[in-house]
């Protein structure tokens, strides 16, 4: 029951106040108008590129979105601990640590779901694009496993965070490195061979073709695999990040380094 | 786009920021006067920006074979920095404005895209309807966007300088006026260090 309550109650706590939510208004220019502007941004770029708006920008964009509430969260969420001198407080109370840090990712997945389904209405209802209504359920489901790629990979930038001062810039740098790598505005096909390897690696890529392919009308069972490899993409680096966590704390216990870096 | 990124979250966040590290009280209480303190800061965040402008410039040639020709160096060379002072001075005053926001970053975050997008960074203002248009023109980073492509294709990029400046002076006198309002109102309530 303590790891059932640390998992949802702290971990909606600490979502709230590490992430600066604890005042919920400024959820509304950060989710609600900021995504708006980047899909007219993208929209209005294609268009001048004479590139067709409703194949590659409604359905990219708003699929990308999880990128900065799930992984600028999740590395928030953890990584905000020292900068509010609480890391240290946290990592000495006997809690198991899976629900400490995975509790954390729930409202993280979910916030990043919410805030793509939005993005994804407001940016059809802008750019005018109609996608089948029996592709909606499956567009949403791929919005989760994105956003759980999202999280995975925020979670191991929250690890890096406690060997790294600046978590600001280094989710920054993962930022432009999922937009200009996975097809985001850009499609896979026209990036040199060596950019689309590396995007096979990264959340957002497969989730990205995904939502293209069934806002064109294409049938689950068609983008079956891409969904699979996107959860599996989240699912390696969710562990890898859950891992570096752990080692950094027994490393920070032998060698007091916790609040070094 | 990088001058302006560059400044809009870090500005907004500028003065939380120092209360946070418990600095406010200190700059409030020196002798010089708090604008002389945080316009040097963010014009510093600003020219952060120079250096995504010369890097992309770099990588641009370097990796994509774009050359980019400049017409008018001398103008060039007055236009970036005038741009940068201008909305280092945009800045200040989003900095002065959002001092009393906790989550004043999230604010300036949320400026960067319309900025971009209004200013004709991405695309021509001419693709968007009159309105945007006249919210653009009191905008700085516009002018600063225009007197900096003039000067590199060729045309007369001087009354857009004039502009950026003269509009940034307007940020800086309006910023400066903020300030006096939130340090009276500040010392009044006992409210410097609280949010």
């Amino acid at each position: 029951m303590t790891s059932l309550r640390i998992f949802f109650i702290g971990g909606l706590m600490s979502f709230r106040a590490l992430f600066g939510w604890l005042s919920p208004w400024i959820l509304i220019p950060t989710y609600v108008v900021a995504p708006i502007f980047q899909i007219c941004c993208s929209s209005t770029s294609a268009a001048l590129q004479r590139c067709n708006p409703t194949s590659s920008t409604s359905s990219a964009m708003p699929s990308s979105t999880p990128r900065f509430p799930a992984s600028f969260a999740m590395t928030h969420t953890i990584a905000g601990e020292r900068y509010q001198n609480t890391l240290g407080a946290v990592l000495a109370t006997p809690a198991k640590r899976v629900p400490l840090f995975l509790g954390r990712s729930l409202p993280v997945i979910a916030n990043g779901f919410f805030v793509s389904g939005f993005a994804f209405a407001a940016g059809g209802a802008i750019v005018g694009i109609h996608v089948p209504a029996r592709s909606i359920a499956p567009i949403a489901l791929v919005i989760v496993v994105t956003s759980f790629a999202c999280t995975g990979i925020g979670l191991a930038t929250a690890g890096i965070g406690l060997l790294a001062r600046d978590t600001a810039t280094l989710d920054n740098i993962v930022f432009g490195i999922l937009l200009v790598f996975c097809g985001v505005n850009v499609s896979l096909s026209d990036m040199p061979g060596w950019m689309s390897t590396i995007a096979q690696g990264l959340p957002l890529t497969h989730g990205i073709e995904a939502a293209r392919k069934l806002a064109d009308g294409a049938a689950f069972s068609h983008v079956g695999g891409s969904v699979a490899a996107e959860a599996l993409v989240g699912l390696i680096y969710g562990l890898a990040g859950y891992t570096l966590i752990g080692t950094l704390e027994r490393q920070s216990r032998i060698h007091a380094t916790l609040e070094r870096a | 786009m990088g001058v302006w990124a560059a400044t809009s979250t870090a500005a907004g966040a500028a003065l939380q920021r120092e209360r946070w590290h418990g600095t406010l009280e200190l700059l409030v209480a020196a002798p010089a006067h708090f604008s002389l303190v945080l316009l040097p800061v963010t014009i510093a965040m600003a020219s952060n920006g120079i250096y995504s402008m010369a890097t992309t410039l770099l990588w641009g040639w370097l990796l994509f074979g774009i050359d980019v020709h400049i017409q008018h160096w001398l103008l060039f060379c007055i236009a970036v920095p005038a741009t940068v002072i201008a909305i280092g001075m945009l800045g200040f005053l989003i900095a002065v404005s959002f001092v009393r926001y906790r989550t004043a970053w999230a604010l300036g975050n949320l400026l960067e895209y319309p900025v971009w997008l209004i200013c004709g960074f991405l695309v021509p203002l001419s693709l968007f309807p009159g309105w945007v248009r006249t919210i653009s023109w009191v905008l700085a980073p516009t002018w600063g966007m225009r007197s900096i492509r003039e000067s590199a294709l060729g045309g007369s990029p001087l009354p857009d300088i004039l502009i950026c400046l003269a509009l940034g002076a307007g940020y800086t006198v309006i910023g400066v006026l903020v300030v006096e309002w939130f340090l009276r109102a500040a010392r009044v309530r006992a409210t410097l260090s609280l949010t």
